[in-house]
């Protein structure tokens, strides 16, 4: 085969390789958005909790986004966090996604020694959500909310969230 | 085309068209085996039949399985155990095969390790190999999670929360694994794809090139001896067939292989009959729920030993955070294997009996690997996860430093 007859043939299998690059990463794009969370998984993504009903020292579970969400009336025994506590007019809540910061476990609430104990890996988390003992890397993630009244509305991002977050 | 004239056979019909007898040769009448191996050579065969077993109930069970949150459990605790007729058969066959394939995989690995077949010209076994146990520990993994038990689904929420571990994009890639923001029905069908689909595709495709990375260097041998084939083999086709070292794979050595997959499947007709329990944890009959974890949750027990290496390092060292550390050295533990041939700095080819230096490593790998597999299961307090902590330690201690000492030592040794 002639040299120029090789040049024609490397011309073709460069274009078929820029064709074939791009193609594959449009196809990349399209596969990696089929993995996505759903719009209707997505749009499931808000929760309103009426807090006035709860007592002092009570614990309350409740579902956001299929996650377990861990809500505490503060009382006086518990240890104020200004870090960490929802304040709604006179009253401290603990707010956080109930999963451990570890490997994902729902830590279970001991209201005798007022503490969080996961009991995967031994982790333990205190009253405000700190962890204390064990693998978790850092405290209970507090999960996006807003305050409308004595209401929480888990999913969206309220001033309150924010400065909490340090994103104000 | 080839020149095609009146058959002379049936044999010669096909012969004359795909060259069928040319092909047997390559891949069983003149593929040569040496003579002296022993039982510990018929791992492959028998991880063959079990693949073979594994994929046939694994047909049986997806025609009555419901990948759906909602009715996966029901599909396989109700329809599949209670009303398929052999359903419970084909379910109880499918879990011991799953879990018996692992002692099988750990067998075969590790008598590649006492022999030295992972060096020395067959590396590419070697490797090929530790893709196929990477590839098969996530097609069990994604297998396990199909009954939707409490097990199951809290082994998934366990294993998708690693990738969360990635820097920067670790929480966006765990909800983009599961598709939800916690494990739910979208994991559930995606895994079931991997499971029943692209994984099994991989697999046959990987257990292909595994058989052929043995064509060009051939299987090692008792005595770690280097035979000459194509001399050995020579002999044997000459009709020297007692003095030569070799016999062809059928009908010399499958022969014999037979036998062992004769017993095998005894003992494992034997399991599935009276202890397929081993295999099917107890937690694993509650339906999956998303609001209470299990108390004590562990891994099937052919995961335990990375399982422990995870959970080793319970305490921060210096800037490093406790769960990193696990995470980064279980990482490490699932794919170290794979670097045999580079921890190995000696190029001496014999079994482990042989080396004084390697035997004495050989055995005190696998005691750490058995601690681990044993704490592995217990519940990690106290005295425990210490001992969890030095045994991790001392599992990349041995790949990582002791062994590359003591070949370096072999390999002076012997100038």
């Amino acid at each position: 085969m002639s040299v120029k007859k090789q040049e024609r043939r490397d011309f073709i299998g460069m274009a078929f390789g820029a064709v074939a690059a791009v193609g594959g990463a449009f196809a990349l794009v399209g596969m990696k958005k089929s993995w996505d969370p759903l719009p209707s998984v997505k749009a499931a993504g808000f929760t309103t909790v009426d807090l006035s009903p709860m007592q002092a020292g009570e614990f309350r579970q409740v579902e956001w986004r299929k996650k377990p969400i861990f809500i505490i009336k503060k009382n006086a025994d518990m240890k104020p966090n200004p870090a960490r506590d929802v304040v709604i007019g006179e009253d401290k809540y603990m707010v956080a996604i109930g999963l451990c910061t570890h490997l994902g476990c729902i830590p279970s609430w001991s209201p005798s020694d007022m503490m969080f104990k996961c009991a995967c890996h031994g982790g333990e988390f205190d009253a405000s959500g700190v962890n204390t003992f064990g693998p978790p890397p850092r405290p209970l993630d507090i999960p996006p909310f807003k305050i409308d009244g004595t209401k929480l509305v888990l999913g969206e991002e309220g001033p309150e969230y924010k400065k909490l977050a340090g994103i104000a | 085309m080839a020149h095609i004239t009146k058959a002379t056979s049936v044999k010669d019909w096909f012969d004359q068209r795909i060259a069928l007898t040319k092909l047997w040769n390559v891949l069983a009448g003149q593929y040569w085996i040496p003579k002296n191996i022993n039982f510990l050579w018929a791992m492959g065969v028998i991880l063959t039949v079990l693949f073979t077993v594994l994929f046939v109930t694994g047909l049986l069970l997806v025609m009555y399985y419901k990948p759906d949150a909602n009715l996966a459990f029901d599909s396989v605790n109700y329809t599949i155990m209670q009303e398929v007729e052999y359903g419970w058969l084909w379910r109880h066959m499918h879990a011991v095969a799953a879990s018996v394939i692992f002692l099988i995989i750990y067998i075969h690995a590790f008598v590649g390790i006492y022999y030295g077949s992972y060096k020395k010209g067959r590396e590419m076994i070697w490797i090929s190999g530790m893709l196929l146990f990477l590839v098969f520990s996530a097609e069990a993994f994604s297998g396990y999670m199909l009954p939707w038990g409490q097990m199951s689904y809290w082994a998934a929420q366990v294993i998708t929360q690693l990738f969360g571990g990635v820097p920067v994009i670790g929480d966006a890639l765990v909800e983009w694994i599961r598709g939800d923001y916690a494990v739910s029905d979208p994991t559930l069908t995606r895994f079931f794809m991997l499971h029943v689909c692209l994984l099994p595709i991989v697999l046959i495709m990987i257990i292909v090139i595994h058989f052929y990375t043995l064509r060009v260097p051939h299987v090692n041998n008792l005595e770690g001896e280097e035979i000459d084939f194509e001399l050995e083999a020579e002999k044997y086709l000459s009709g020297d067939t007692k003095n030569s070292k070799v016999i062809p794979f059928w009908p010399g050595f499958l022969s014999k292989d037979f036998m062992y997959v004769s017993f095998f499947m005894i003992f494992f007709t034997y399991l599935v009959g009276f202890h397929f329990g081993f295999a099917m944890d107890p937690i694993n009959f509650d339906p999956a729920n998303a609001a209470k974890t299990p108390t004590h949750i562990y891994p099937e027990w052919y995961f335990l030993w990375q399982y422990e290496i995870l959970r080793g390092f319970f305490f921060d060292i210096g800037p490093m955070k406790a769960a990193d550390l696990g995470a980064l050295a279980m990482a490490f533990a699932g794919i170290s294997l794979f670097f045999m041939p580079l921890y190995d700095r000696s190029d001496v080819v014999a079994p482990a009996h042989k080396r004084k230096g390697f035997f004495v490593w050989f055995w005190l790998l696998i005691i750490d690997l058995i601690i681990l597999t044993v704490y592995g299961k217990l519940p990690p307090t106290g005295f425990n996860a210490w001992i969890g902590f030095f045994s991790s330690v001392a599992y990349l201690a041995l790949l990582l430093v002791v062994l590359p000492v003591i070949t370096i030592m072999e390999r002076k040794g012997n100038k």
